[in-house]
């Protein structure tokens, strides 16, 4: 398989420069608007974002503390048909992560039964023993997932990685859209792209459905939403403001919160006040110093207790890492038919998993041709991309993958698709990913249209990652 | 609303008060060591507008000799001195970052874009060509941010905590400015109405921005106990001590009223108000005009401290 742009699927252009339909009308309106016009909204669009400072901190990087994710405006169009079948996937694959977690903290029938082995749990670290035998409220333990999609032709989506603790760019797939109608209004009209402007206000719903047992509800009061944040030196602070402000709900940091009387707490002006919901963005290691991290300046004495007895949602979940584990990925073929009783709709990316002797063997003779990613590794870090490694990098890699081979999955390199970007010599092809956004409640799983596209920017790379140097597309899920 | 949010709001809205309050600073020292001939008295403006801010010790520590340049762009830009105003604006945007969800759009965004102007002027050594133009876009940030504030936001507890981390700021920069310069309104046979007066008066009236309401008011005549009345006393002019004192204090009253119930920062802002209002210029000149300023700083620092532990500011 091969990295090169041209001989991959190209998702507005078909192999003899003709338009897929999906882009027919969007390439029609580009192709009458006047360039110079569209670099000077391309230079418009930076300005605006800075200005209302959607800026994403890299960590290392002291210099450039806070850094836009580049913006690409050319839209990554999904039609109504791809959509349903996009949906239908990810409706099946978050039922079965949920039902997998409920499993794996209870009765642990998968295992008996021999669909996966106890070792995926041995010393895995993101199974956190504390959950075993608690039923979190609402029996919800993945409120918002993000699932990693990829594309290698027409029909062929493929699920990357799922995202089962706290997914990030939520705000920028909103900020994207209200870029995108801001800048060419008159597209929206021509177009039926479906709105993504109601997450936040769907994010709070679910959130509150879920209160735990000592929410009353007094005088018709709402479950109390509050949004706990390492701070403003965390990459995604931008983010994790942004929701708060549109879901109407606090914004709170560890040292704002104290258990009180069976309650975690914030402290207000007037006092401690109860929460009922935390919608965290810290990770289960920074939650709770007595529970967990004995050095976490970041987390609430006692807020796991609290959890346990009833006085407070935390979401997602703690432990649900365990079924976003890369390890456990491998297994999910097997994890989505145990648990929905039906074959999987999305497919897996084909993985080698470098415990497994046999797979090992393969792995090592063929690291020139394959991606291998650190099983708890995440944002592009600790991975070797083959085909565009030099031999000095994959001998120094082999040499880390002998020494700790259960450390590893390797996958093969795979021809992602692309979406054209906008650059002064006209459009150029670049891999693109999307993450959609699921909610889950006891109500139902809520997946808004679209999601978040990232694209590599530089030419032939796929990794997409922002921390990396990726970008953010527009997504558009046009209506029926 | 959390009680950081609101040392938030309090701390940005002190931030940009202290920073266009430096500029002014700056700006008098310039024009007065412009008008000054001789080396050592040019030195002794720029020392005594160290002394205002509070950095002279720190400023000493770095510099051996006070040559304009060097001390203005240490107040503007020095980024290891916290009292800079490049410091300071990005304190006032980190706070307002901070509490965020607490801001309407056009403050957090007035500021936003205050901050990356003010980065980008002073990323380079500020000229005495273009020193002008700096110090009116600080002072233009301020405005502006200020104007956002009382354009946008609610009249609530965040717009109530925002004015009073201004006047409490404001209070205490007034009676530093006129401590530091005291002095210059103290009876003194040999100098009174010469040349030399008129011009440190005017220098202390052009640091608070009050040069042309005095004048006004005055009808240009100036004598010392009038300024030291119309900077400590004048309920009109929006940086005297006690327009300050009585903005705190209605914004207090409106916290209260918010609430439902006062906290005892009310009672000792109260004893502080009514004592400062109940006092006139000759009492004041009695007792010493020195320590009747550094016994309201004193006051005020205890109200703020006072005001941040009732309402919970940290922990």
């Amino acid at each position: 398989m091969s990295a090169e742009t041209g001989t991959n699927f190209d998702e507005m252009l078909n192999a003899d420069g003709s338009v897929r339909p999906a882009y027919a009308e969007f390439r029609q309106w580009f192709d009458g608007q006047d360039k110079g016009w569209l670099r000077r909204q391309d230079a418009e669009a930076e300005r605006f974002f800075r200005r209302i400072g959607i800026t994403f901190n890299v960590y290392g990087d002291d210099a450039a503390e806070e850094r836009l994710i580049p913006f690409d405006m050319i839209p990554r169009i999904i039609t109504a048909r791809e959509w349903r079948k996009l949906t239908r996937g990810i409706e099946q694959r978050v039922r079965a992560l949920n039902a997998f977690l409920q499993d794996l903290y209870h009765r642990q029938e998968i295992i008996r039964s021999g669909r996966l082995p106890i070792e995926a749990l041995r010393n895995n670290d993101a199974f956190l023993t504390q959950m075993i035998g608690f039923t979190p409220p609402g029996g919800v333990y993945t409120h918002i997932v993000g699932i990693d999609l990829v594309r290698t032709g027409p029909d062929d989506f493929m699920v990357l990685e799922d995202n089962a603790r706290t997914p990030s760019g939520v705000s920028y797939m909103l900020e994207n859209r209200e870029t995108m109608m801001a800048m060419f209004p008159e597209l929206f009209t021509k177009i039926p792209v479906r709105p993504v402007s109601d997450y936040p206000r769907r994010l709070a719903r679910s959130l509150r459905a879920c209160a735990p047992p000592a929410f009353r509800g007094d005088k018709g009061s709402r479950p109390v939403v509050a949004v706990l944040t390492p701070g403003i030196f965390n990459s995604a602070y931008f983010e994790h403001a942004f929701l708060a402000d549109q879901m109407g709900a606090e914004l709170v940091e560890g040292n704002d919160l104290r258990v009180v009387d069976g309650r975690v707490c914030m402290r207000t002006t007037t006092g401690y006040k109860a929460i009922d919901v935390i919608y965290r963005r810290v990770d289960d290691d920074y939650l709770d110093p007595l529970t967990f991290n004995p050095n976490s300046a970041l987390g609430i004495a006692g807020i796991f207790d609290v959890y346990r007895s009833g006085g407070v949602t935390i979401a997602n979940a703690p432990g649900t890492g365990i079924a976003d584990d890369k390890a456990i990925y491998s297994y999910m073929p097997e994890i989505v038919e145990f648990y929905t009783g039906e074959k999987p709709i999305l497919q897996n990316v084909p993985t080698w998993r470098c415990s497994e002797a046999d797979s090992l063997g393969y792995v090592l003779d063929n690291l020139a041709d394959l991606v291998v990613k650190e099983v708890h590794g995440s944002g592009g870090y600790g991975m070797l991309i083959g085909p565009t490694s030099s031999k000095k990098e994959i001998a120094d890699f082999e040499a880390k993958l002998r020494a700790k081979p259960a450390n590893y999955i390797a996958q093969p390199t795979l021809s992602l698709s692309t979406v054209p970007i906008f650059q002064k010599e006209g459009l150029a092809p670049r891999h693109v990913d999307l993450r959609p956004f699921v909610l889950v409640s006891p109500d139902g799983i809520d997946i808004t249209p679209g999601g978040l596209t990232r694209v590599a920017l530089k030419k032939g790379s796929l990794v997409v990652n922002s921390s990396q140097g990726g970008g953010t597309k527009d997504s558009w899920v046009l209506d029926e | 609303m959390l009680g950081r949010a609101a040392n938030g709001v309090f701390w940005m809205s002190r931030y940009l008060e202290r920073a266009e309050n430096t500029a002014r600073l700056i700006d008098v020292g310039f024009h007065l060591a412009l008008t000054r001939g001789n080396r050592q008295s040019q030195d002794e403006e720029w020392k005594s507008v160290l002394t205002t801010t509070g950095l002279l010790d720190d400023y000493c520590s770095k510099h051996t000799d006070f040559a304009g340049t060097q001390v203005f762009n240490y107040l503007l830009r020095d980024r290891d001195n916290p009292g800079s105003v490049l410091s300071m604006v990005e304190n006032a945007r980190t706070n307002a970052r901070v509490v965020r969800t607490s801001l309407t759009n056009a403050v957090w965004e007035t500021t936003n874009e205050g901050w990356m102007h003010l980065r980008d002027l002073l990323a380079r050594p500020v000229r005495e060509t273009n020193l002008g133009e700096v110090l009116i876009q600080i002072r233009r940030t301020g405005t502006l941010v200020r104007g956002a504030i009382e354009g946008t936001m609610l009249r609530n507890e965040v717009f109530n905590f925002s004015r009073i981390g201004t006047f409490i700021e404001r209070a205490d920069n007034t009676a530093r400015i006129l401590d530091v310069k005291y002095y210059v309104l103290l009876p003194s046979a040999a100098w009174v109405g010469s040349s030399l007066d008129n011009v440190q008066w005017d220098t202390l009236l052009r640091s608070v921005a009050g040069n042309r309401a005095y004048s006004w008011l005055n009808a240009g005549s100036m004598d010392p106990r009038g300024i030291a009345k119309f900077l400590i006393l004048d309920g009109q002019f929006p940086r005297s001590l006690v327009f300050s004192y009585e903005k705190i204090r209605s914004n207090m009253a409106g916290l209260a009223k918010e609430y439902g119930h006062e906290v005892p920062a009310h009672q000792l802002l109260r004893d502080a108000g009514a004592k400062l209002h109940q006092t006139s210029i000759e009492e004041i000149f009695e007792g010493g005009l020195h320590e009747f300023l550094q016994d309201f700083i004193g006051k005020t620092i205890e109200i703020a401290g006072a005001i941040a532990a009732d309402y919970r500011f940290s922990e």
